[in-house]
Formats: C-alpha cells, sequence, structure tokens
C-alpha cells in the first residue's frame, strides 16, 4: 500500500471566527498543547503516510509557523514530507477569485499537484477531524472491500448546532454506503462522516476532472451522493473520540469534554504506538507554588501556578498569581494573570494580560472571550 | 571540506558518576534525568549554544546507549547542522592498536584528528556532570583580552570544602601561579570548575607530549595544568558568580532539583534569554485529578496526579495514584506510584513502580539529617512492602 495525506486547512475558518482571526482553523490551539492540524498529522504519520499536501487559502502565516520543516511529525523528508500548497497566484493573473469554499473547490484548485501522484490511494482529512484513528486499518478495509471510496464513520448523537455541518452517510450491512445526506433534518443518532476519506488516486484523478468539466463544487453532494449506486462507497466504522468544531461554544464544551476521568481522553491521547505529535518547545517543566490549589484540569508545561485552577484548561507559559482563580475557563499559552482574578467560563486567546482584581465572568452556553494579546 | 570555527567545545560525557549508585548502572552520569525534563548534559550543550558554539564533541566510553539516543542528530539543541554541530565522539581502534580513553587529557588527545578538522584558534573543555548556567563566550572574551595560553573557570567554594576541589593560587590579575589538585590544607577557596579555554595550538602541543609520557596519568588536573604551569603558560583563573553545582552523589543530586522549587528558586529554568533546551517526547498536557493536591512542585507533561505530590520533582509520564503521597522525592520518567503508597525523600529512576500501599524513605530526622533513598530503572516495588531510609535499591540486587 502507498498513500499520500491531503489535509484542508481552511474550509470552516468562519466557524470559529474569534480564534481564526490571525490564524487558520488548523492552526487554533487545543488541549493545552496542540493546534488542530497535529491530530489528522500524527494520524497519517502514524499509519507510515510520509507525504502530506496541506491545503491553504488564507490566513495561514501561525500554520506555517507551527509546521516548519515538518521534523516534529518526522515529515521533514528529503522525498516527501510535509508541503503546504498555498493558492497558485501568478504575474499574470490575479486568482485570488479563485473558490476554496468547499473541500471539491479546493481540490479542484490542486489538480496540478493531484495529477502527479502516484500513490495507490489518497487520504482526505479535514483539518478539525479531532480523532485518534488508525487509517492502517481503514486503508487494509479499503483493499479488502474494492472500494473506490471509503467514508470513516462514526454513530453518534447529533446536536441541533452540529446539524448543519454534519454528513449521514447510510450503509447496508456490509458497509456499502447507498446514501449520503449533508445538513440532515432528523437531529438524533446517526452514522455520521468523520471527514476522513480514503480514495482511490486514480478514482480522485478522474472525479476531479469530471467535476472541472460539469462545475460540480460538492464532494459528498455531487460525487458521493450521486454515484453511491455506481461507485463502490464504503464506510469505515470509527469509535473513539471524535469530534469537529462548529463554534465557540462547540469548542469550549469539546475542550472541556477532556477532563475528568475520561475514557474520551484516554482515547485521543494515549493510544497505544499511536502518540498526537506536536511542535516542541522547550517549556520547562510547570510550577505549582506553595499555595496553588488545582483541581480536575489539563496543564501544559512551562506554567508557574501560585492560585486556584478548577475544571480548567491551561496552556504553556501561562502565570496565574496569588489568589488568583480560574474556573472552567481555557487560558491560552503566555497569558499573565496577576493577583486576585477571577475567570469563570472565559476563553483568552494568547498573550492577553489580565491585571490584578479583574473579576471576568461568561457562561457555559456563552463563554466569555478575550482576543489574543488584549490587556484587561 | 570543514568551515573553520574559531571554538570548538570538547564535552567528557564518559564518566560512570559511581557515587549514584543504581541511577547510573546501566547510563552515563551525564544522561541522568534532572528537574523534570532535563538530563545533565542539556545543561552544557544549552550553555554552548546560547553562548554561539556551534560545534561540539561529545566524548563518551561509559554505557553511551542513552546518552547516544539522547543526543542523536543533535536536533533539540540546535546543533543538527551542516557544518559543526554536535559530533559523539566513542573511543575506537586506531592502526597502532586501540585504546579506551585512559584520562580526561587523553581523551582530547584521541580526537585531535576532530578539533583540527575545523582548524579553531580556541578549545573549550567541559565536563558533563554539573548543573550550571554559563556564558563561555564571556570567559572567552576574557581569554583573548588576557592573551592567555589557558583559562580556567574558577568559583568561590568555602574553605571547608575547598580540600574537594582542584584548588588555583592566583595574583590581583588573576593570573594562576599555582595548582594544588584536592589539597589537604587548601589556603585558597578559588576552585576549578572543570571547565577550560585553551589556544588550540599549544593545547596540541601539551597532549601530544603528555601522551608520549608513560608515567602520565594522562588527566587536565593532574597533569595537563601544572606541566603548563611549570612552564610559565599564562594561566588565568575566571571568576563565575551564579548557581553551579556538581551532582555527583545521591545528595547532591536531589539537593540541585530541591534548588528548582519555592517562588524564588537558588537556580531559574524560567529565564527566557537562557533557556535549557532538551530532547521532549510527545506526551499529552498534565491532567491533575479531582483529589489531587500539588503544592511546591514542578510536574511535567503526560503526568497524571490523583494523589498529593508536596515539595516534588516529577518528569513526563509519572502517575500518582489516588491516596498517594510523595513528597520531597524526585520521580523519573514514567514512575508509577500506587494508591496508599508514601514515597519520601528519594530519587525514583524511570519505569518504576511503587506498589499498593508500600512505603518508600522516610522524613529527615530532627537535626536535619535527611538519608534519600534511591531506586534504580525498572524496579518493581512489591505492594506494602518498606523501603528503608537511604536505601539503594536496584534491579539488580532487589
Amino acid at each position: 500500500m502507498s498513500a499520500v495525506g491531503i489535509i484542508f486547512s481552511n474550509l470552516f475558518d468562519n466557524n470559529l471566527p474569534e480564534l481564526t482571526k490571525s490564524r487558520a482553523l488548523a492552526s487554533v490551539p487545543f488541549a493545552c498543547r496542540y493546534r488542530l492540524i497535529d491530530f489528522s498529522l500524527s494520524n497519517m504519520v502514524n499509519s507510515g503516510i510520509d507525504n502530506v499536501y496541506v491545503v491553504t487559502h488564507q490566513n495561514y502565516e501561525s500554520l506555517m509557523r507551527h509546521i516548519g520543516s515538518g521534523k516534529d511529525w518526522d515529515l521533514a523528508r528529503r522525498s516527501g514530507g510535509v508541503k503546504l500548497l498555498p493558492p497558485l497566484m501568478t504575474a499574470f493573473a490575479y486568482q485570488g477569485s479563485v473558490s476554496y469554499n468547499t473541500r471539491l473547490e479546493s481540490l479542484k484548485n490542486i489538480t496540478h499537484t493531484i495529477d502527479r501522484l502516484t500513490e495507490d490511494y489518497v487520504v482526505l482529512s479535514d483539518c478539525d477531524s479531532i480523532c485518534n484513528l488508525n487509517l492502517t486499518e481503514m486503508i487494509e478495509q479499503h483493499e479488502k472491500t474494492g472500494a473506490d471510496v471509503t467514508i470513516a464513520c462514526k454513530n453518534m448523537n447529533i446536536t441541533p448546532d452540529k446539524a448543519a455541518a454534519a454528513v449521514v452517510v447510510s450503509y447496508d450491512e456490509i458497509g456499502r454506503v447507498n446514501d449520503v445526506i449533508i445538513r440532515p433534518e432528523e437531529v438524533g443518532n446517526a452514522n455520521v462522516s468523520i471527514h476522513i476519506l480514503v480514495i482511490n488516486r486514480r478514482y480522485l484523478q478522474s472525479i476531479l476532472h469530471d467535476a472541472i468539466s460539469h462545475n460540480l463544487n460538492n464532494l459528498y453532494l455531487d460525487i458521493l451522493a450521486k454515484n453511491a449506486g455506481s461507485a463502490k462507497i464504503f464506510a469505515y466504522e470509527y469509535d473513539g473520540f471524535y469530534s469537529n468544531i462548529v463554534n465557540l461554544t462547540d469548542y469550549y464544551n469539546c475542550s472541556m469534554s477532556l477532563l475528568g476521568d475520561s475514557e474520551e481522553r484516554n482515547s485521543l491521547f494515549n493510544v497505544r504506538h499511536r502518540p498526537v505529535l506536536t511542535k516542541v518547545h522547550n517549556t520547562p517543566p510547570t510550577k505549582y507554588g506553595a499555595d496553588s490549589k488545582v483541581v480536575n484540569s489539563l496543564i501544559a508545561d512551562g506554567c508557574v501556578i501560585d492560585g486556584t485552577v478548577e475544571n480548567s484548561l491551561i496552556f504553556r507559559g501561562v502565570k496565574i498569581g496569588k489568589g488568583t482563580t480560574v474556573r472552567n475557563s481555557i487560558v491560552f499559552k503566555d497569558t499573565y494573570l496577576g493577583e486576585n482574578v477571577t475567570l469563570e467560563c472565559v476563553i483568552t486567546d494568547k498573550a492577553v494580560v489580565i491585571r490584578d482584581g479583574v473579576k471576568l465572568c461568561g457562561h457555559e452556553t456563552q463563554p466569555f472571550f478575550i482576543e489574543k494579546g488584549k490587556m484587561i | 571540506m570543514f568551515s573553520k570555527k574559531e571554538c570548538v567545545a570538547m564535552l567528557l560525557a564518559g564518566g560512570q558518576g559511581s557515587r549514584l549508585y543504581a541511577l547510573t548502572e546501566k547510563d552515563a552520569k551525564p544522561a541522568v534525568s534532572f528537574g523534570g525534563k532535563y538530563r545533565i548534559i542539556d545543561f552544557p550543550l544549552s550553555n554552548c549554544v546560547n553562548s554561539g558554539i556551534d560545534t561540539v564533541g561529545v566524548l563518551t566510553q561509559y554505557q553511551p546507549l542513552t546518552l547516544n539516543e539522547y543526543i542523536g542528530n543533535g536536533q533539540p539543541w540546535d546543533l543538527d547542522r551542516m557544518s559543526g554541530g554536535v559530533t559523539v565522539l566513542p573511543p575506537y581502534q586506531a592502526k597502532d592498536g586501540a585504546d579506551w580513553y585512559k584520562g580526561t587529557a587523553n581523551a582530547i588527545y584521541q580526537n585531535l584528528n576532530f578539533i583540527n578538522r575545523y582548524s579553531p584558534d580556541y578549545v573549550v573543555v567541559l565536563s558533563g556532570d554539573h548543573i550550571y548556567k554559563m556564558d563561555y563566550s564571556r570567559m572567552l572574551d576574557y581569554h583573548k583580552a588576557n592573551n592567555a595560553d589557558c583559562t580556567i573557570a574558577v568559583i568561590d567554594v568555602p574553605l571547608s570544602e575547598a580540600s574537594r576541589f582542584g584548588i588555583m593560587y592566583a595574583d590581583k590579575e588573576n593570573r594562576i601561579y599555582e595548582f594544588a589538585e584536592k589539597p589537604a590544607n587548601p589556603k585558597s577557596t578559588m576552585a576549578s570548575m572543570g571547565i577550560y579555554i585553551f589556544n588550540k595550538n599549544m593545547l596540541e602541543q601539551y597532549l601530544i607530549n603528555d601522551a608520549k609520557d608513560p608515567a602520565s596519568s594522562n588527566d587536565f588536573g593532574k597533569n595537563i595544568i601544572p606541566t603548563m604551569l611549570n612552564d610559565g603558560a599564562r594561566m588565568f583563573a575566571y571568576p563565575f558568580e551564579g548557581y553551579w553545582k556538581d551532582v555527583g552523589t545521591v545528595n547532591s543530586l536531589w539537593e540541585a532539583n530541591m534548588d528548582l522549587l519555592g517562588s524564588e528558586p537558588t537556580f531559574d529554568l524560567y529565564d527566557k534569554n537562557w533557556r535549557i533546551f532538551s530532547r521532549n517526547h510527545a506526551y499529552q498536557a498534565q491532567y491533575i485529578g479531582s483529589d489531587a493536591i500539588v503544592e511546591n512542585s514542578l510536574v511535567t507533561e503526560g503526568s497524571e496526579i490523583h494523589g498529593t505530590v508536596i515539595n516534588s520533582i516529577l518528569s513526563g509520564g509519572v502517575y500518582v495514584a489516588p491516596g498517594a503521597v510523595v513528597k520531597d522525592a524526585v520521580l523519573m520518567d514514567g514512575v508509577r506510584i500506587l494508591s496508599g503508597a508514601h514515597v519520601t525523600n528519594a530519587i525514583i529512576d524511570g519505569g518504576t513502580v511503587v506498589g499498593i500501599g508500600a512505603v518508600v524513605g522516610a522524613e529527615a530526622a530532627e537535626d536535619g539529617t535527611r538519608k534519600v533513598v534511591v531506586i534504580g530503572n525498572g524496579v518493581t516495588v512489591e505492594p506494602g512492602t518498606c523501603v528503608e531510609a537511604g536505601a539503594i535499591v536496584s534491579a539488580n540486587n532487589q
């Protein structure tokens, strides 16, 4: 088997305008020390896929910094490795008007790259498919069934706010897909796509040229739903942790679900031989002061904690002063909280400074967001 | 073709560190874990990089596997270079025989060909068993300003302890006129830190002559430095002020770890202007459970704490079960303390499991004497058993 990975980094930036103001969705920080793209990248690397393309469209500076040469994922390779694919613009024609709104549109824009691929299979992944999925197993199933396309699916409850982004996949007892429904009307339990697909490279090349000829723009609707009868499309069942991010509250809930004596957390991070890799920062360990009190929280390295932290996620290099209480909150990298600060249901972006005595409070259904670098 | 380097560092990392007992049974001393995320060798390596020295030879001999793996291509220290970078230099077989490194000077002598590839003007000789932050470039400036042949970094030690060190006697300009290795009755408190800068050509000459002398023990402190002094070489002492700790014994290693704690620690790892680099693992963030108590401690990624941790240093992937108590202890990578176990005044090496209800070590005595337990790599302390204060447990003597 030989496979190449393609990750979409920008498709759903507007789900999360607060956090994507200064970055692509792919580089949105998550779970104290990761960026969303780490999960897709790690899934690929852990399954031996060492040739990965990241399709970018805009606002990808922070993503470039994060990925760097790719060495943190062992993807700094002489042949293969990780490559960013920025939009094609020439001096003669500004292609800024090229549309990158859907997966298929993005793929059409990189046809020149896809046409050159020689691997047997292409793995497509959204950057916010937060999961720890064994792609080796998925590709093995793909080979065994002789499928053209295999869609990774998880049986889960679709909440109304997630329905707009959900794709329901219906399949028979052998896993053959007979219908694909986007924006399902009914919410509840269903098999939904987790937006990781294995496609035969030749099949992808042919559907792309067809999509260009017929101006097709939606992978699920125009290709998979339409061809469910003629092409061999199979579902691959996955049952570990999965979440995508549809808005800020969803981001908040997804982060909070990692706390507690969480099986969820273990199925994402503690899978044997499948570590989630990320850029290493060389921060020192976290220092807990003599008066610190920390309860049910995930904490990255490099922090200095002298206050109280409850049910929260604290990213790298955060300073929490004496008498300060952080509750049900998410505090991004290098945030400085002075003394006697109170945060409740707050998300602070990177390098926020909150001065002594300030009290800020949101609600779990509407966390209070503080943008990058702000001083309060 | 190798580009010229002004200064090449040679890091002596072949020592066993036998006074660390179980901790160095399978690893050389420079590979011993320190401060949660580090190994001792990270300090001289980071100092080199922060001082602008990008060509470092690491001389290994005793149990080099972990050290070789750890250094790898040098990437964590930014020493994976096309020109220079870090090179591991083990003893080797030559046309006229094979030799172990017989002494510190002999180790450098056997690698003169490495040094000469870069045609350096200066050679810095370092040892891999101290915890400190030092800007070698300032020492080099001092060396040049004095037009010295050799500069030795010195630190002021209490007179009562001076007999454990190589002691310098120097004039007002810090020019050294006498040197005594571990003198019985020291009259100076200027102790050698084992950090030397030599003019390369002179060092080469002295090493070659030293190698010809069968009576020599091929050691910098015992042979090279005294001979240079006798010959009237310009040798200067570079006084260093700051934290410097030899971590060659169980107690000093324990103390150096404890020096990292407190709101104003004796040794600060959080200085962004002088970062200490290390090889990091892909661990998730640390999780502190609902009933956990963590006070005055350093905890590293991948750890999961449900019990009580006080005045302790925890490396990555450590697990402390509900009801377990860890106090004044150093726990290295992946140690698991199971429920109800008590660990006090201990250094526990990686991969060790302390069983349910086991008791390891004891509180310090009322007069402050403290006996630190050492438990070696991969030991399992059986449930309900007791490990006495000051005991040394390794997989072999268990």
